[in-house]
């Protein structure tokens, strides 16, 4: 069917960087868990978590440069679960 | 009848993703759940595990993504030589996280700590649990890894003859997406087990 | 015709040109046979039951068989038959050509479903015939019982784990190709609502699987290693178990019922001979249904612990996910509204699933609101309801869908007078079966009990004997299905009078499904 790929960019150097970014988030987020910070150290491991998850979706497997359509559709999933362990939770928690 | 549909394909594996990222999602809901419940006991249960050997796979994997994405940028550039270099170097990590999560287990083993195991039995029941969804999360998590591993050894073996080349890479492609999806899933299990404070 | 994808020769001989073969048609009408033989095995255990349950006492089973007997009805008739159900025939079938596509996207990965289901099939069936016998857990396989029941559990549930890969990967195969493959000039709104109702039923079918299938695995894990995430004594929760499987079995149900709505949606503007009313309000609804889908499954646990706040959220989502379903009724009604009704055997299934449906519907509402699912959980008001919305509905759907596009598949006219014949025993049956049902559970009387009280005998009676009046109806019309394949008048390409494109094409097609691609230039259902 042809050439249907859009003409190639290098990504190779931004890969590299990303990679750093990676390690170092991964350093901030053991940093992060020896402080005391009670109720919040789980939030924040997640949330460290969720951006190093994000920069390996978006760069290493192309979310960035893909169309609309599988940017949208990425949310589905994730909304899926978010809204079922929310739902569990209003039973958890108030037994 | 036969035709090449790129954009096809790649939905068609992001698709599969999604039912990767629900059949994980489980897991985590159980995970979620009795952590609320026993998070004292979830953090009593996660000073058995040793936070150096669990951050060392940890950037083991993250390399591994790199070294994946790495070889779809140098195919595509051309260089098949330095592509199968690469997608070799990701199986050679993969086995380090393997033979890492191998020590990390029969030590745990030897202690007498397993599903069922005597001494498990006699901890607390937040332990329990803790160490039940350590076994079941990070053992089908490896079971990926090892499904991810034979698929680039496929995929370094095409390139090899020329199935997957500059112009149709995106065999390869799918696979690392694939294979970032297992280094995703990790990113959230370490500090779900090796960081609870 | 002889250029038809029946002649055209596969790509192995013979058999073999049929089972390892990748056009959509013949892996369609694979998933026929199969589900047909299976729906038959199903009916059987059914009837078994209800021999059984003719009169208070024990009669030709023991209470073991009777145990087993309904899992194994429950799981034949749920993941070998109603499941895949649609979808897999008719939609693998009709869904290329419906869009002027030449077959899905994943022509393999398509086979590799029905070989997926095909093993689970198996397995599921070897599990009755080995180790510890049929399982007696309930098709619901409810903690701690299915953990401790020495009956083949494990073999079983791995057989309905291999079934939910071969429904994920359809799921996924449609929505690729309903986004990818459409003809030219067929924008998303031109699209047959048939369509739409596969496409909202492959989100749920690749989102909610997932999730039956980890907690199938949890459960062979936990009988084999006694991990205790379900079990109390090592701080296990048996409600998660609950939680963790009805995430997937109520989304489950919108697997069975919206490829049946999408077909009737097909018929009705046919047989009215006028425009679908509110196309955008039928589409958007499948989509509706399918999210909301995902929002309401504690309502079938409101008894089982679960705290008071989940309970009214998740009461106040089930009523909410009706109101879809019930603009699509409406609109079904306006659509036949001074329209020219053809009450012929397609209409007039789809004519008798919208009665059943609705009172199947309107009695899950009983069982929404709180206060009365106290009452009726676990009796037989609960098996009368489902079996309305899913026999009475999404079976009798596929009936008429059956009948509908029967010409298509196989180039032949089915029996008009004989299906009004079974017609008759199919309603008749359906209704002396189940109508009694909700009766004896409103009067107490439990479920998957193999023996009651002396005061629930003539409800029991009355409903056996719906049971023979309804196998009478069923084995006819499989009869004049069979007999059809030969004897059938010939049909021509389009002998409805249909406006989408699998009636452009030959009956049967040929193997490409069109000479040319058609380019789309106008709605599906503009007869004029």
């Amino acid at each position: 069917m042809g050439h249907d790929h859009p003409q190639y960019i290098g990504h190779t150097k931004t890969y590299v960087v990303i990679w750093l970014l990676l390690l170092g988030l991964t350093g901030i987020t053991i940093t992060v868990a020896g402080m005391h910070l009670g109720a919040f150290s789980m939030l924040a491991s997640l949330l460290i978590a969720s951006i190093k998850a994000s920069l390996v979706l978006w760069f290493f497997m192309h979310l960035k440069y893909e169309e609309k359509l599988f940017k949208y559709m990425f949310l589905i999933p994730v909304a899926t679960l978010t809204v079922v362990i929310a739902l569990t939770f209003s039973d958890i928690w108030y037994r | 009848m036969k035709h090449r549909d790129y954009i096809g394909a790649k939905l068609g594996m992001w698709l599969f993703l999604f039912t990767e990222i629900l059949l994980f999602g489980g897991l985590f809901l159980l995970y979620a759940v009795y952590r609320s419940v026993y998070s004292r006991e979830f953090h009593l249960a996660a000073l058995g595990l040793s936070t150096t050997l669990g951050a060392i796979n940890t950037i083991v994997l993250l390399t591994s993504s790199l070294t994946m994405a790495l070889s779809i940028a140098v195919l595509r550039q051309g260089n098949k030589n330095a592509s199968i270099a690469c997608q070799a170097i990701t199986i050679v990590l993969g086995l380090a996280f393997l033979v890492n999560k191998y020590f990390e287990w029969s030590g745990h083993i030897h202690e007498g700590i397993y599903p069922d195991s005597p001494a498990l039995l006699s901890r607390s029941h937040g332990e329990i649990l803790f160490y039940g969804l350590y076994y079941v999360m990070t053992g089908l998590h490896g079971i990926h890894v090892i499904i991810g591993m034979v698929a680039i050894a496929i995929m370094a073996s095409l390139t090899y003859r020329g199935a997957v080349s500059a112009e149709n890479f995106n065999k390869l492609e799918n696979t690392g997406l694939y294979w970032h999806l297992v280094d995703v899933i990790w990113i959230y299990l370490f500090p779900l087990f090796y960081l609870i404070t | 015709m002889d250029n038809n994808f029946y002649n055209t020769p596969g790509n192995y001989p013979g058999m073999f040109g049929w089972i390892f073969s990748t056009d959509h048609k013949r892996i369609g009408l694979l998933y026929l046979g199969s589900i047909f033989t299976f729906f038959l095995c199903g009916m059987t255990l059914g009837l078994a039951m209800r021999l059984e349950l003719i009169a208070p006492g024990t009669h030709f089973v023991t209470a073991q068989t009777y145990n087993a007997l309904f899992t194994v009805h429950g799981v034949i008739m749920i993941f070998l038959f109603i499941i895949p159900g649609i979808p897999a025939t008719l939609g693998n079938f009709m869904l290329p050509l419906q869009l002027g596509a030449r077959d899905v996207a994943f022509p393999r990965l398509n086979l590799m479903s029905w070989w997926f289901y095909i093993a689970g099939a198996a397995i599921v069936l070897f599990s009755l015939f080995s180790g510890g016998g049929p399982p007696d857990t309930g098709w619901t396989f409810y903690v701690p019982y299915s953990v401790r029941s020495g009956t083949n559990v494990s073999v079983a549930v791995f057989g309905v784990f291999l079934l939910g890969i071969s429904s994920t990967l359809t799921g996924l195969n449609f929505i690729t190709t309903i986004h990818r493959l459409r003809a030219p000039g067929m924008t998303w709104f031109r699209m047959p609502l048939f369509v739409w109702s596969l496409y909202a039923t492959a989100w749920v079918q690749l989102l909610a699987t997932p999730v039956i299938a980890i907690t199938l695995l949890l459960l062979i894990v936990e009988r084999s290693f006694g991990v205790g995430f379900f079990d109390p004594a090592k701080g296990g929760d048996p409600i998660m178990f609950e939680h963790l499987f009805w995430i997937y079995s109520h989304p489950a149900v919108y697997i069975m019922i919206l490829p049946a709505m999408g077909a009737v949606t097909e018929i009705i503007p046919v047989f009215s001979r006028r425009v679908i009313y509110g196309y955008k309000a039928i589409a958007f609804s499948s989509l509706a249904i399918a999210l909301f889908g995902y929002l309401v499954w504690g309502h079938h646990m409101f008894t089982s612990g679960m705290s008071d706040e989940s309970r009214m959220i998740f009461s106040l989502l089930t009523f909410l996910v009706a109101v879809p379903s019930g603009i699509k009724i409406f609109n079904w009604l306006a659509s036949m509204y001074k329209g020219s009704i053809q009450l012929d055997s397609p209409m007039l299934f789809t004519l008798s699933f919208i009665f059943l449906f609705s009172i199947g519907g309107l009695t899950g509402l009983v069982q929404g609101a709180l206060a009365t699912n106290v009452h009726v959980h676990g009796t037989y008001f609960i098996v009368a309801h489902f079996h309305y919305v899913m026999f009475g509905g999404t079976v009798f759907a596929f009936f008429a869908a059956l009948h509908y596009w029967y010409p298509k598949m196989f180039g032949r006219m089915m029996n008009e007078k004989l299906a009004r014949v079974y017609w008759s025993f199919l309603f008749i049956g359906f209704n002396t079966l189940y109508f009694p049902m909700f009766v004896l559970g409103w009067q107490g009387m439990p479920r998957r009990y193999y023996d009651y009280l002396p005061k629930y005998h003539t409800g029991h009676l009355i409903s056996t004997i719906g049971s023979w009046v309804l196998a009478t109806g069923v084995l006819l019309m499989f009869f004049n299905f069979f007999r059809s394949l030969s004897r059938g008048k010939q049909a021509g390409d389009n002998p409805w009078g249909g406006a989408t494109l699998e009636w452009q094409t030959s009956s049967p097609p040929p193997a490409e499904n069109f000479e040319k691609i058609p380019e789309v230039t106008k709605g599906p259902y503009t007869f004029r």
